[in-house]
């Protein structure tokens, strides 16, 4: 009789559904997953040991690029954990921004995770549909922060800007002429508020849309019912966060559990799954959708009718309005130290999490008084998901590593860090 | 600011922990607790499965490199000269508490503290990612290989005696046709000094 010996097989690092510099060693036998043991660190810039050697307010936008898809939620707990050590007040109307932004991001970030969920899977149509959507909601991270991704548009203390009164618009070009341009603007004429609020009642639709397209559908849900199913004990020891815990059936989302800026006063639901396969993470991210919408539409109500500050007063954090500084020795100071020492925070450490896409994304600021956090822990909830693939993907076949890898919605700029 | 929750939780902690807990602290709303390296194993049992703890997730395990802390929060710690910790951060989603737990290392040369894989499976990957940055040895750990940094990387890249621009270098040589690695050839530059402000600086 023939000797049979398992397979090993090297799965990326260029592979398309490894998303992103995931080198996946997996020992086969015929088709089956006897091992899979992940290979990260190859996006590892040392973010954690760079922001030792930069002031608190030069890591901002490190944050952007760790999971630059969902870039202000990183940015969110970094300047809670400023905000909880130097213990300053955020004005409510920049909570109110803040969390608005979480949940476009959060819309953001599951956009592409069912585009490249469902590529992965075998449907295309999906992939295109949710970058249609992704483009209007770029829109409103460049109106209010200049850039489409890499935002920086938290602060310490509140965020950087109001939100601006106008939207960029589209100008006519051989491909748009002036009366097509005239239609793509149309949504465009107001401010912001009201561009966002345009799409809030344009996305359930959508969400309707791809609903259509995949919970019923035949083979989407030969690929994901039953795959990597994970019991609700054993999401809580593998450090599951996020709505890999909550497809699991267990009720623990950040934002209920531990309200933080203004999820307390808003009204949404927490889906969870039943049965913690793919398939139940999958419908708790659909309805996730519904439920940001939903928290996004009643920001855009309380922002509307509620005018005010949007970064704290305190100089030694914040900076000064440019007119002042311009008129008044005192502010001009403070501007000048800011933006060049820095300000200090005082001793002590903090965790401070937030309820990410993905999971708890934490940050462990310990300072000892400088003007430079002495360690910075970043907790991803990527890292802690992908551990658990070995686990996950034992004993189904190859094809299903890549749905267990598109339903963990793994991005490595906050893995490897 | 002590809430009547924390008020409990540091109760039955004193309790369970009894001998073993070598101090308790709450800061910004936050319970700290320090365990001695040899009681890490067995004490993270009973912060497990004790029914008043119940503190069933590993959030967050980390490596901390204490060298260049300051003598003044060296001595407010209690570090007495150790380099290294480990710093735990537990979350209960039962009891949704959290708790913050601080071992440091004996041995600064070779810091080894006990690995819990087996208490919390999640302390894995992040056992071996302060392994690799800090070097410290996770004793029983199943599989302790580095994680974050490059194949055959020499040294911890973490430790404050770290460079930030690190030791070695790669390009690519035209002669010998591959990828060499070389002496680093640009010299690590601070561009904005790191300041600690003497006590009550700027008050008036």
């Amino acid at each position: 009789m023939a000797e049979i010996r398992n397979y090993t097989l090297n799965f990326g690092p260029q592979h398309p559904a490894a998303h992103g510099v995931l080198r996946l060693v997996l020992e086969l036998d015929g088709e089956v997953v006897k091992r899979a043991d992940p290979h990260i660190g190859l996006l590892h810039r040392a973010t954690e040991k760079l922001a030792e050697n930069k002031t608190y307010l030069q890591s901002v936008p490190y944050m952007d690029r760790l999971d630059y898809v969902s870039m202000m939620v990183n940015e969110h707990a970094y300047v809670m954990a400023i905000e909880r050590l130097l213990q300053i007040e955020v004005p409510i109307r920049a909570q109110y921004i803040r969390v608005m932004f979480d949940e476009i991001t959060r819309i953001l970030n599951h956009l592409l995770w069912i585009g490249a969920h469902a590529l992965d899977v075998g449907a295309m149509t999906m992939f295109l549909y949710a970058f249609r959507e992704r483009e209007d909601l770029m829109d409103c991270y460049e109106a209010v922060s200049g850039a489409r991704m890499h935002a920086a548009y938290y602060r310490p203390g509140g965020v950087y800007r109001d939100l601006p009164d106008n939207m960029p618009k589209y100008v006519a070009s051989k491909i748009h002429n002036e009366k097509v341009t005239r239609a793509r603007n149309a949504n465009r004429e107001g401010s912001l508020l009201d561009f966002i609020e345009d799409f809030t009642n344009r996305f359930p639709a959508y969400v309707d849309e791809y609903e259509t397209l995949l919970t019923d559908n035949r083979i989407w849900k030969q690929r994901l019912v039953d795959i990597g199913v994970v019991s609700p004990e054993r999401a809580k020891a593998l450090g599951f966060t996020g709505p890999m815990l909550r497809g699991s059936g267990v009720a623990w989302d950040i934002r209920r559990k531990e309200p933080y800026e203004v999820y307390d006063l808003l009204d949404f639901d927490i889906p969870i799954g039943v049965n913690g396969d793919c398939y139940d993470r999958y419908l708790v991210r659909m309805e996730e959708f519904r439920q940001s919408n939903r928290i996004i539409k009643q920001c855009v109500d309380w922002l509307r009718k509620n005018p005010g500050p949007v970064i704290t007063d305190n100089y030694k954090v914040a900076p000064p309005s440019r007119v002042s500084m311009k008129q008044n020795m005192e502010e001009m100071i403070h501007h000048f130290k800011l933006f060049t020492e820095g300000f200090h925070v005082p001793p002590g450490e903090v965790y401070a999490a937030v309820e990410h896409p993905k999971g708890e994304f934490g940050i462990y600021l310990v300072s000892n008084g400088a003007n430079k956090p002495y360690r910075m822990k970043i907790r991803a909830p990527g890292f802690a998901h992908l551990a658990a693939l070995d686990e996950m993907s034992r004993g189904h076949m190859i094809s299903d590593v890549v749905a267990i890898i598109g339903t963990q919605d793994i991005v490595f700029g906050e893995i490897d860090r | 600011m002590v809430t009547k929750h924390q008020e409990i939780l540091a109760e039955a902690l004193r309790i369970a922990l009894n001998n073993q807990l070598v101090d308790l602290q709450i800061q910004f709303g936050e319970m700290t607790i320090v365990l001695s390296v040899s009681d890490i194993h067995t004490a993270s049992f009973v912060l497990r499965d004790h029914p008043v703890l119940k503190f069933d997730t590993l959030v967050d395990l980390c490596g901390i490199d204490y060298s260049t802390y300051g003598e003044v929060l060296s001595a407010k710690h209690q570090l007495r000269n150790k380099r290294f910790a480990v710093i735990y951060h537990l979350l209960s989603v039962e009891k949704n508490q959290r708790l913050r737990v601080r071992v440091l290392a004996e041995d600064n040369e070779l810091p080894a503290v006990d690995s819990v894989t087996d208490v919390w499976p999640a302390a894995n990957w992040f056992e071996r990612e302060a392994f690799d940055l800090y070097g410290i040895v996770f004793t029983e750990h199943p599989d302790l290989r580095r994680i974050l940094t490059d194949y055959g990387f020499i040294g911890n890249p973490f430790r404050k005696d770290f460079p930030i621009s690190g030791h070695v270098e790669m390009r690519y040589d035209e002669e010998q046709k591959r990828v060499v690695y070389q002496p680093v050839t640009i010299d690590p530059r601070e561009i904005t000094p790191h300041v600690i402000r003497e006590e009550h600086y700027g008050d008036c």
